[in-house]
């Protein structure tokens, strides 16, 4: 099991901060294909993925109990 | 803000004394604060209120890479930065950066470095509510999309 993040646009687009699915084993890039297909989440392409709290690359893969974050352009400051 | 700790968010109001009190340091000379607050006006279009949200775990781990970078780059520098969350009317403060220094040009470099690094990599975002309508804003640099999907290191 893994847990999604989402924030700003993305959390008013997917409805929801949060969600667990079973998707260990998938890299990034697979977990984004789905996601899309799932929530019509039209600006998941311009966001990054975190995983664990650090930027990750589209081919790392998920384990078990990881925390996968959705960060479109950040607007801090 | 009784919190001793560099790096943070707050959903509750920004006092600078309290940052400028953290980097107080015996050898240092200067110490530079940058207060941001929000805006009324932009570009001719009125803001009522703005609204940050933050993914709080990862964005003091990103302050913290900062104060890193930072004390690398400027060796004898302290940092602190508190970034606020939540409903916020104009006027109020957003974020505060101070710095300490031995001397004064390192800490008004270091502390234009700081909020420079905070619009590119901290992960914050401000929803601006207009007389018409709202929107989180993203892109403030416009330097994405990132070209290896993510923001590099101390690349600044």
């Amino acid at each position: 099991m893994i847990k999604v993040l989402f924030f700003a646009r993305l959390q008013d687009e997917a409805g929801t901060e949060a969600l667990e699915a079973q998707k260990a084993g998938q890299t990034v890039q697979e977990i984004k294909a789905w996601l899309k297909e799932e929530y019509q989440l039209s600006s998941l392409d311009q966001a990054m993925a975190a995983v664990n709290e650090e930027f990750a690359n589209n081919e790392d893969t998920l384990s078990d109990g990881d925390t996968i974050a959705f960060i479109p352009p950040v607007s801090g400051g | 803000m009784t919190d001793d700790t560099l790096f943070s968010i707050s959903s509750r109001p920004i006092n600078p004394a309290d940052l400028i009190k953290k980097v107080e340091h015996r050898n240092c000379g200067a110490i530079t604060t940058f207060i941001g607050t929000v805006r009324e006006m932009t570009h001719g279009k009125k803001t009522l209120r703005l609204e940050y949200q933050a993914y709080e775990k990862m964005a003091v781990k990103k302050l913290e890479e900062i104060g890193s970078e930072m004390e690398e780059k400027w060796p004898g520098t302290i940092t602190a930065i508190t970034h606020r969350t939540g409903m916020l009317d104009i006027s109020d403060i957003a974020v505060v950066i101070a710095v300490s220094s031995p001397h004064r040009k390192a800490a008004y470099e270091a502390n234009e470095y700081a909020i420079e690094r905070i619009k590119e990599i901290v992960p914050i975002w401000k929803k601006e509510y207009w007389e018409d309508g709202t929107k989180w804003i993203g892109d403030q640099l416009e330097n994405t999309p990132y070209e290896k999907g993510f923001p590099e290191k101390g690349e600044k």
